[in-house]
């Protein structure tokens, strides 16, 4: 079926026309904003029981949907697998993809893509069962090792284990319930996957989380952020800062909340964010409140962060590498200016 | 003839305008990729393999990986088929409504439910890879699979699995993963092959199995000797039809972990990201699979037509 969907996109290759011209103007035609989101990653996107979407990724696009459209709902999404994401976005189904995708050359290089913004640091990292009495991933030697396919994740296992002279066989299922239910039925003796859902599959899939340990060594980096199509650089420009506008507006203390007050700020740099003062949007092809559009509709980066995967969320992930760059973290926005 | 050279031409033309349309986005195109290394471990292989080797070995040894799943699942799901086949014209009711529903429910469950299903029964009844079963000396039993004796290793003629730290090793493994994919392919074809060789011979007229019973044939002799020769013709094409969507549904190993070609060139494409290249690949190994077993069928049947008329 997934290769019938896929043959169909190759199909698209063809039908559209080779250029697809503005996508900012496409997008203001229909009024809608078509993003490609995961099939179901919890906190980052997921549909709950009434279809609504909703998570950190699904945030980035209803941050752009306000910038862009003024209306954070005008939003139509497209659920893709790991298979039909680049697809998906290089034949013009998506105007943007925003799915825990992990910036690589290859991918940056060749797929005809561009990665506009890191939104999430993450890293591979392992769970295992505690009766193991494993403290390190080298003791996972001629270990089973149960493994969702369609990501970084198995270059990653293979890359690593072969630089610590280990033998390890993945087991590698399709979809994420199977890998799951194998791995807790006792199939494999570690699960590997982003940190970032590692910390929730103990805690919400696992029969006795306490039963399960997860490793301290993180084995890759894993810089996620939304991807678009090349060639239109002012749609590359309008993602990328628009992801940068809710990092500058953390930095400065603007929140959803405070938002009305901020613009009354007399501090240049935030008046240039919330287009009090300066007219930045002109620069982008958009209004001069498009910051201030995007924060109104999601908050700001910590706002978004603390609501879908961190405090505020059943996977109480910390900051970590994703705090600002001056609290100790990686998140450093250029200046809006 | 005019046909087919329009089918090239127009398959031609859709692969040159793909391939332009693509190098004007940026995409980069080409089976170079088959000779960079895979990068990527595979959980089970026939065939040798190493994160080293080049992505089309990688390839190679799913392909490998599918034949080692769908030959014996053809094999077996064509004798426990045959069998289920005669047991619905049986004259005994018992065995009779056995076959009958054994088909009726194989048939109507999906073959991907079957297989979840058999692979979570394996998985969930074996005990874990640290407490395996020994069912004999060298021989483990486990959520790892079936660890038997197998040739080769390093210390001798024989390569013997042992209780190692985190799980058994050495030997050839028989994982769950092929263990429910060969399970669960050959009892949902047999259900196909038994209605197949049931219509086979009743197709045949009475009159054959009358006259049969007459001169003082038993029942297997029957089967034998006069019904399954003559039955055969009519049952093979249909028969061919079954072990190609044997093979083809062999692609359904991605939901339950099993390493077949389908899985590897999914990854392959994920590391690559050569979607059209990938796609194209594996459409072309089971084109040449189905052709294969087609020519293989039709040199059967024409073998069959030649053993029914003489004897």
């Amino acid at each position: 079926m997934r290769t019938f969907q896929i043959a169909v996109l190759l199909l698209l290759f063809h039908l559209t026309p080779a250029h697809a011209g503005k996508t900012l103007d496409q997008v203001r035609q229909r009024a809608q904003l078509v993003c490609g989101v995961s099939t179901g990653v919890i906190g980052f996107s997921s549909a709950d029981s009434q279809g609504r979407w909703n998570g950190f990724d699904v945030d980035v696009c209803r941050a752009i949907a306000a910038a862009v459209l003024n209306d954070a709902d005008k939003i139509k999404y497209v659920p893709l697998n790991a298979q039909q994401r680049f697809t998906a976005l290089q034949s013009g189904e998506v105007d943007l993809l925003s799915r825990n995708t992990t910036w690589t050359l290859t991918r940056d290089a060749s797929l005809g893509l561009h990665f506009t913004a890191i939104t999430y640091y993450d890293g591979q990292g392992f769970l295992v069962p505690k009766k193991l009495r494993i403290t390190s991933a080298k003791q996972l030697k001629n270990a089973e090792i149960c493994v969702q396919s369609g990501t970084t994740t198995e270059k990653n296992l293979g890359d690593w284990f072969k630089a610590q002279g280990i033998k390890v066989k993945p087991v590698v299922f399709e979809k994420f319930e199977a890998s799951i239910k194998a791995f807790f039925s006792g199939r494999c003796q570690a699960y590997t996957t982003d940190a970032s859902a590692l910390a929730f599959i103990r805690s919400k899939e696992a029969p006795q989380p306490d039963d399960y340990v997860v490793l301290p060594e993180l084995i890759s980096k894993e810089p996620l952020g939304p991807v678009v199509r090349r060639g239109d650089d002012e749609w590359f420009a309008i993602v990328k800062w628009v992801v940068f506008a809710l990092i500058e507006a953390e930095e400065y203390g603007i929140t959803q909340a405070n938002l009305e007050q901020m613009k009354a700020s007399t501090d240049p740099a935030i008046q240039r964010l919330l287009g009090t003062a300066e007219d930045s949007g002109k620069l982008l092809g958009l209004e001069r409140d498009w910051a201030a559009r995007a924060i109104k509709a999601v908050g700001n980066y910590g706002e978004m962060f603390q609501r879908n995967v961190g405090s505020g969320s059943p996977l109480k992930l910390p900051r970590a590498l994703n705090a600002l760059w001056n609290k100790g973290g990686l998140l450093y926005a250029p200046p809006i200016r | 003839m005019l046909l087919a050279a329009a089918l090239v031409a127009a398959l031609w033309w859709l692969l040159d305008v793909t391939a332009a349309n693509m190098a004007e986005r940026g995409i980069r195109s080409g089976f170079d990729f088959l000779r960079e290394p895979a990068g990527f471990a595979i959980g089970e292989s026939l065939l040798p393999f190493d994160s080293t080797d080049s992505a089309l070995w990688a390839l190679a040894a799913g392909l490998a990986n599918t034949l080692r799943v769908a030959l014996p699942a053809i094999l077996a799901s064509t004798l426990l088929g045959t069998l289920i086949g005669l047991g619905r014209l049986s004259p005994n009711l018992l065995l009779r409504g056995l076959c009958a529903g054994y088909v009726e429910t194989l048939r109507n469950v999906p073959l991907l439910l079957q297989l979840l299903a058999w692979y979570f029964v394996v998985t969930d009844l074996l005990p874990l890879a640290s407490e395996a079963l020994q069912v004999a000396p060298h021989v483990f039993l486990s959520k790892s699979g079936l660890a038997i004796p197998w040739l080769g290793g390093d210390a001798g003629v024989f390569d013997l699995p042992l209780r190692g730290e985190m799980n058994i090793v050495g030997g050839a493994t028989l994982t769950p993963e092929f263990l429910a994919l060969f399970l669960g392919l050959s009892l949902y074809t047999a259900a196909y092959v038994a209605e197949t060789v049931r219509a086979g011979i009743q197709a045949l007229p009475r009159g054959q199995s009358d006259a049969a019973l007459a001169l003082g044939l038993t029942r297997v002799q029957l089967f034998r000797l006069v019904l399954l020769p003559q039955a055969l013709r009519s049952i093979i094409p249909p028969l061919t039809n079954q072990h190609l969507s044997l093979t083809k549904n062999a692609s359904l190993a991605v939901a339950i972990g099993y390493p077949d070609l389908v899985s590897v060139a999914n990854t392959t494409l994920n590391q690559t990201g050569r979607a059209a290249e990938c796609i194209a690949l594996i459409m072309a190994v089971y084109l040449i699979l189905s052709l294969l077993t087609a020519w293989l069928s039709a040199w059967l049947e024409r073998r069959s037509g030649r053993w029914a008329q003489r004897s």
